[in-house]
């Protein structure tokens, strides 16, 4: 390739090379969501023969297993099933649910929505806690970096990183409910509830799911401030002078946005685990929560629908991580 | 000048000694916790006072001299319960993590020895599967296959290697490419003969320290499931499930169902302790994770 092609083929502005970049990002993430969706697909395709009998029970007739089979679609051939499935998904229709079949039919999507949006809230509480505190944290142990404070928080952090969910969550319940009554232990809450009331609630699982994420984005902040000191134009502001605050701050910082902003996403995902069993610890009526009932009553759809939606919003965030560290990537943003 | 004595060169093992002697306290208290976990675990039916099934008393009885931690939500005995549970819990994910590195392993230095399309089938094969949180998946895959053992060491071990393989191959690349890799191929070796004598015990380091690393997390994610009522069955004593079972006393203020939290947590926190040290002497980089 001649000098004048590679000239005219890069794209003259900075938002027009962003732009590109973004847009190949967001194609290689619409692929990942169509493989996730073909590998739930796929996998919930695999139910073992007997499983109409076992859903059914022992006494279940060749014609009523024929029946369910009718009724779930096993008779189509897979492709056009699949088709079927993610066109029935896009309008927001996830059948209906096996437990409550017959009768009186439940849709899926009923029985999840309200669910949804209570760990949507869940969610968003804790990241407005531990963002913040994580990243502050993760700044100063940098700033300090060897002190007393700094070994501390490392060691304090490297405990609560190895420790399971639920030991928190009850270390947490046994402390603020349990022993001082200051918080409820159950986080029971209903549409109805007032905010305030909801808040309040809330507060225990939150909270734990906060120490649960901290610990790992405070440790990769602090990491990924570190790796940056260790350049060589960190040593030139050093040898300028400046303060260490200004170094870790204007210096140090900028550069590291992309891998904090990676860790950022990355822990919101990792919520999606932590919710699971924070929200059958509290009592919590959310999706983790149904998602749990759902495997223990192997209610299949239930956990075809809730397992799309947890790795869907896994895939997003992530989608999410790469496209904060371009944009933050100060090379992309003064193409040469 | 032959007859100079040779200078003392250390064996591996003063070399070890040494290595050891030096470590933090942090690691050499996770090397002490590890080692009595391994003696619980091994030991069992020695040490506990009763059967792990063996109904003995009433519910929920206090601590007492019979029962040292009291009984559980059948009246069976909990420290008996606690010690097989290090058996179980820790064997079973013992077995699912070694499951995990055989076949991650060799698919990963496979993988990035032959290159090409098969390399490409398999990464992106990989990546698909990694794109669904670890969790849900071990949850889909339970409610279609049942929670057995034998599933539950199968469904986890094929999670897992998943992130071995991704590992595996990002460090067999950079051996692949080495001359003596070259030679050895040039020399009319087979596949086999590369990936077991030349690049095997290059990858190795890096394999073994996360092998501690994946096995915590492979320890949490078995907790997890059985705390969540999926994983290991009743009556089979697991540390996650006993929490779970017993979670109403803590509603009293009793401390007792948050040992086997405990346990797990002192587990987990000893192999990080001991791997963060062993990642220090050998020069690895990870911090965080």
């Amino acid at each position: 390739m001649s000098q004048s092609e590679a000239t005219s083929r890069r794209p003259r502005s900075a938002a027009g090379l962003i732009a590109a970049t973004v847009a190949r990002r967001l194609g290689h993430g619409a692929f990942t969501l169509f493989v996730v969706s073909l590998v739930i697909f796929s996998l919930m395709s695999l139910m073992p023969g007997d499983f109409a009998k076992s859903i059914l029970g022992q006494a279940a007739t060749p014609e009523t297993v024929a029946a369910f089979q009718r009724e779930v679609g096993l008779d189509v051939p897979p492709v056009q099933r699949y088709v079927a499935w993610v066109g029935n998904v896009a309008h927001g229709d996830f059948g209906n649910s096996f437990v409550t079949s017959g009768a009186k039919k439940r849709a899926v999507a009923d029985i999840i929505a309200p669910r949804l949006k209570n760990t949507m809230f869940l969610a968003l509480i804790t990241a407005a806690l531990a963002v913040p505190l994580a990243l502050g944290l993760g700044i100063l142990t940098a700033l300090k970096r060897n002190s007393f404070f700094d070994r501390a928080v490392n060691a304090l952090t490297l405990t609560t990183i190895s420790m399971p969910e639920f030991f928190m969550a009850y270390l947490l319940l046994m402390l603020f409910s349990t022993k001082l009554h200051w918080l409820p232990g159950l986080a029971t809450v209903d549409a109805g509830d007032p905010f305030l009331e909801k808040l309040r609630r809330c507060t225990l699982p939150a909270l734990t799911l906060t120490l649960v994420i901290v610990a790992h984005i405070m440790r990769m902040t602090r990491a990924a401030i570190l790796n940056v000191l260790d350049d060589p134009y960190m040593e030139m502001a050093r040898f300028k002078g400046i303060t260490r605050a200004r170094m870790v701050l204007r210096h140090a910082l900028p550069n590291a946005w992309a891998p904090i902003a990676n860790v950022v996403a990355f822990n919101l995902a990792y919520l999606i685990v932590g919710v699971v069993i924070v929200e059958v610890v509290f009592a919590y009526p959310g999706i983790g929560q149904l998602m749990v009932d759902a495997v223990s009553t192997r209610d299949i759809p239930v956990v075809q629908a809730c397992s799309l939606i947890f790795a869907g919003v896994y895939v997003l965030l992530n989608l999410a991580a790469d496209i904060a560290s371009i944009l933050s990537n100060p090379r992309l943003l003064f193409p040469r | 000048m032959t007859d100079l004595p040779a200078p003392h060169r250390r064996s591996r093992g003063e070399r070890l000694r040494a290595k050891f002697a030096k470590a933090p306290y942090s690691a050499r208290f996770g090397m002490v916790m590890l080692s009595l976990y391994i003696i619980t675990a091994l030991f069992a039916p020695v040490l506990a006072p009763y059967g792990e099934a063996e109904v003995i008393g009433k519910a929920f009885e206090p601590w007492s001299a019979t029962h040292l931690l009291g009984t559980d939500q059948l009246g069976r005995d909990m420290a008996a319960r606690i010690i097989y549970a290090a058996r179980n819990s820790m064997g079973i994910a013992f077995l699912a993590t070694v499951l995990s590195f055989v076949t991650g392993g060799l698919f990963g230095i496979v993988s990035a020895l032959l290159g090409g399309w098969a390399d490409q089938v398999l990464s992106r094969l990989v990546d698909a599967l990694m794109a669904i949180p670890g969790l849900i998946f071990a949850l889909m895959a339970l409610s279609l296959f049942g929670p057995t053992v034998v599933n539950l060491i199968i469904i986890i071990a094929a999670i897992d290697a998943t992130r071995v393989f991704r590992l595996t191959r990002a460090v067999a690349l950079g051996v692949v490419s080495q001359d003596f890799v070259e030679a050895a191929r040039l020399r009319g070796e087979g596949t086999l003969w590369i990936v077991t004598r030349e690049i095997l015990p290059h990858t190795l380091p890096p394999l073994i320290t996360e092998f501690g690393l994946r096995y915590c997390f492979v320890f949490l994610t078995i907790s997890a499931l059985s705390f969540l009522g999926v994983g290991l069955q009743p009556p089979m004593a697991d540390w996650g499930s006993m929490v779970r079972q017993n979670a109403t006393l803590i509603t009293y203020g009793n401390v007792t169902p948050l040992l086997p939290a405990a346990a797990i947590a002192l587990l987990t926190v000893s192999v990080n302790f001991v791997v963060d040290w062993l990642l220090q002497i050998t020069g690895g980089g990870r911090d965080g994770r």
